[in-house]
């Protein structure tokens, strides 16, 4: 990774410090309200920031130039942008940061301002805008990208003047990470950009009409206590919220000291150790059959940071049915939106889970329960034929990536049967180490998020896995992986198709599939090394391994074509909609549901 | 990795729990059963005078498919703030989210539901046809309005007053031929001595729909 990846300022800088330094000028030279965002952004503690430029966005580039401290990645399109701060913002915690130019630029970055929003990443754009007085005018790359991003934004400010910018900059940045996280937005017309003010920016604040709750009402949290110590079969549904909210190590000595089983969501994936005899791994549609029968069977369902998605309770009349349910979460809109709360308890998954433990009297007697967990795991592990004479099984692919890489290897993914496979063949132990689409399911989400994700984490082993699909649509990215020389591994698991189009056609539309497969495909080997990275080729058992540490050993990008069984579909599943505990093993379960 | 891949009973051998939701995610027991008829509910909502606001509000109504009947928005005495008034018909639970989606926006400072008891009034112009102006003067005050403009061949009046009033109204005056007619929605306050919206202090307090929230309630 370059350091100086920003600008080729200093060549430049140099060439014209000479002259500058002889004029003795008392005078500072004037600020705009460009440098007051670039300040704001300087004391929110802004390392990196992603972006392309463009004519309305260019006064906030200029005042960039001043700025050292942080260090501009030029991405090959606004959504390579957009994703790799949202990774950015998954890996490191604190927002990440995102700039484009007005119109074009700006409506390029909304598919992942959009994915950032259902997944309650801590996200800014910066936007350019046209200038103030030809606003609304239908002017050159005007679009009015407040109206466009409004439902997908926590919040978003058009600039007015260059004396608040500064402070617009700040409550987006503070917004953006305080509560439940998530994409803030600024509009930044032209002139407010370039126009001069003395005001100087402070540090981030949010406006104080945001109040998000901290501490859960006492008198709840007794009788949530009082419910869960009495749970014949109870269970922890660990969501996003748990890693958003700093809460992993609670939420393991919680469940560890009461020896409660605990299931994740997609989003919560790393919160709680897969390798821990209390895990039941993950749930929902492609979720394992144990934790799913779990949720199903179990009589107190303890939900924490997690909005009860569809594609994790499948049907709501067959969720956890007969279950109470304890809903921690920080956004009061969350409760009771999907699945009823019975006891509501508002904050911080931190503060809260502490409060639960002082409440909790006694680990509720739940041994049976918890054996009976066992032999579900017993009954439906994760497994996958591997036949010799059958082309490569992508799962093999992952779990030998997995068994050969360090517990703390980030994993990004696409969107597809790869992101599927990666997260069930995968074996989590930590969190923010699984940077995915969740919500909105964006393919051409791996590539970019691994770049964002390998500058958050760089003593971390990062490796992407991508769909053909996927990767067609953000491949471009892999320029800019080259040019700052990162060090990862993007593994294309190539089925020639829109594999998980392909399978539901399979399955629900006869075999009809329309559009969904790609014969036509680009050699991603050869691709990989026409941007200047490393490309291989993977066909066999054989030379996974070796495939694998020849990636690994490469100083720099490596792109990995692994032609892999175009049958191969994705198991446990549950049709949209269904029942949880109705999930199908293989093809012909398909038929019985 | 094995040569049988996944095993275990088929969806049909399983046994599966008997206990039901309904679509609003509450367990179906018989208590609970009773689906939430839509209630007409006045929400009075404070909000930070920023362009924009009322789009947000509005844009929020709609994407989240709340079903709305009214929505009006005016200055207070505070000129940072507005008031809007909003009349939606939902279920209980929709009318709890509604409250709970709006408070969550950044330029509102305080949601309040307000009681049935809320004084509340609708402005109405009303423009008929002029051919019988003493038949329409005698409706107009028998409703309390007021004749704003009167011709040759058409007459407005304005009427203010609850629903049923001004319904009531514009059924008199339709014998004459309605012309046009304009409804402003609804502006309520909160009856006697209770407020109808407080500020939120800025001391990270919980809000007030937070604190319901947190309530166990047993309905
Ligand atoms: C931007 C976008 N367009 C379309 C879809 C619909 N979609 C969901 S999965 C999928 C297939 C993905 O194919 P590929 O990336 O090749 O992965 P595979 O399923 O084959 O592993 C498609 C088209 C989507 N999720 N995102």
């Amino acid at each position: 990774m370059s350091e100086r990846a920003s600008v080729p300022k200093e060549d430049e800088a140099d060439a014209e410090a000479e002259p500058a330094e002889d004029e003795t000028t008392d005078e500072q030279p004037a600020q705009t309200g460009a440098d007051a965002v670039a300040t704001a952004l300087e004391n929110a503690g802004v390392e990196y920031l992603f972006g392309v430029q463009g004519g309305a966005i260019m006064p906030v580039y200029d005042a960039l130039y001043e700025h050292d401290e942080m260090t501009h990645i030029t991405m090959a399109h606004e959504q390579g942008a957009v994703h790799a701060a949202d990774a950015y913002g998954i890996v490191s915690g604190e927002p990440g940061v995102c700039m484009a130019t007005s119109g074009p630029g700006a409506t390029n970055l909304v598919t992942g301002i959009a994915d950032a929003n259902m997944d309650s990443d801590p996200l800014i754009a910066l936007t350019g805008q046209v200038p103030t007085d030809l606003v609304g005018n239908d002017a050159f790359q005007e679009t009015d990208t407040i109206g466009v991003t409004q439902p997908i934004t926590k919040h978003n400010i058009f600039a007015q003047s260059p004396d608040e910018v500064g402070t617009d900059v700040g409550h987006a940045w503070a917004l953006a990470n305080e509560g439940r996280q998530g994409p803030t937005l600024v509009d930044l017309p032209k002139d407010v950009t370039q126009t001069e003010t003395d005001v100087k920016p402070g540090k981030p604040e949010t406006p104080d009409t945001y109040n998000p709750p901290t501490e859960a009402d006492e008198v709840v949290v007794e009788e949530a206590a009082k419910t869960l110590a009495d749970a014949d079969r109870p269970v922890i549904l660990a969501g996003g919220g748990v890693i958003k909210g700093e809460a992993v190590d609670e939420l393991r000595q919680f469940a560890r000291e009461y020896e409660i089983p605990v299931v994740q969501t997609m989003p919560g994936t790393g919160a709680f150790p897969d390798d821990d005899p209390l895990s039941l791994e993950i749930a929902g549609m492609h979720g394992t059959g144990y934790g799913n029968l779990a949720i199903s069977n179990c009589d107190v369902l303890l939900g924490i940071g997690t909005r009860f998605d569809d594609r994790l309770t499948g049907g709501i009349d067959s969720f956890a049915p007969d279950a109470d349910v304890i809903h921690v979460d920080i956004d009061p809109a969350e409760i009771s939106k999907n699945v009823y709360a019975d006891y509501p308890l508002l904050g911080d998954a931190k503060a809260v889970i502490r409060q639960l433990d002082d409440a909790l009297e006694r680990a509720p007697d739940c041994g049976d329960w918890r054996d009976q967990c066992d032999e579900w795991k017993d009954e439906y592990p994760m497994d996958y034929q591997t036949p010799e004479d059958e082309p490569l099984k992508p799962q093999y692919v992952v779990e030998k990536y997995d068994e050969l890489t360090p517990d703390d290897t980030i994993v990004t993914a696409g969107v597809g049967q790869h992101q599927m496979w990666a997260w069930q063949y995968w074996t989590w132990k930590h969190p923010r180490t699984w940077v995915t689409s969740h919500g909105l399911g964006t393919m051409g989400y791996a590539v970019p998020s691994a770049i964002g994700a390998k500058l958050a984490a760089p003593d971390q082993e990062v490796v992407a896995f991508d769909g053909d699909g996927s990767f067609l649509m953000t491949a471009q990215e892999l320029s800019v992986a080259v040019r700052e020389n990162l060090d990862i591994t993007i593994v294309v698991l190539n089925n020639e198709a829109v594999g998980m189009v392909r399978q539901w056609q399979d399955g629900f539309y006869e075999g009809r599939r329309m559009a969904s497969e790609y014969p036509w495909i680009p050699q991603f080997d050869k691709l990989a090394e026409a941007f200047g990275a490393q490309g291989l080729r993977l066909e066999d058992y054989d030379s996974v391994e070796e495939t694998i540490q020849e990636a690994r050993d490469y100083d720099g990008p490596s792109v990995i074509d692994a032609i892999i069984d175009p049958s191969e579909n994705v198991y446990p599943m549950v049709p949209s909609g269904g029942d949880n505990a109705r999930f199908a093993l293989k093809e012909d379960h398909l038929e019985e549901l | 990795m094995s040569d049988e891949g996944l095993r275990g009973p088929g969806p049909n051998e399983r046994i599966l729990p008997e206990g039901r939701r309904n679509d609003q995610g509450i367990r179906i027991d018989p208590e609970a059963e009773a689906e939430h008829p839509p209630e007409r509910t006045l929400l009075s909502a404070l909000v930070k005078n920023e362009p924009g606001v009322l789009a947000e509000a509005s844009g929020l109504f709609s994407r989240r498919q709340f079903n709305i009947e009214s929505l009006t928005v005016g200055r207070t005495i505070d000129p940072e703030l507005s008031r809007m008034t909003i009349v939606i018909e939902e279920p209980r639970p929709g009318i709890d989210q509604a409250k709970k989606q709006l408070e969550k926006l950044i330029p509102v400072v305080s949601v309040r539901e307000l009681d049935a008891d809320a004084v509340q009034r609708e402005l109405v112009i009303v423009k008929v046809n002029g051919e019988e102006p003493d038949k329409v003067n005698a409706i107009t005050q028998m409703y309390d309005g007021e004749t704003l403009d009167a011709g040759p061949r058409t007459i407005t009046v304005e009427l203010t007053g609850d629903e049923q009033k001004i319904d009531d109204a514009i059924d008199a005056y339709e014998q004459f031929g309605i012309r046009e007619l304009v409804r402003t929605g609804y502006a309520a306050l909160a009856r006697g001595e209770a407020p109808t919206a407080r500020v939120k202090q800025p001391n990270k307090a919980p809000t007030e729909s937070q604190v319901a929230t947190q309530e166990v309630s047993d309905d």
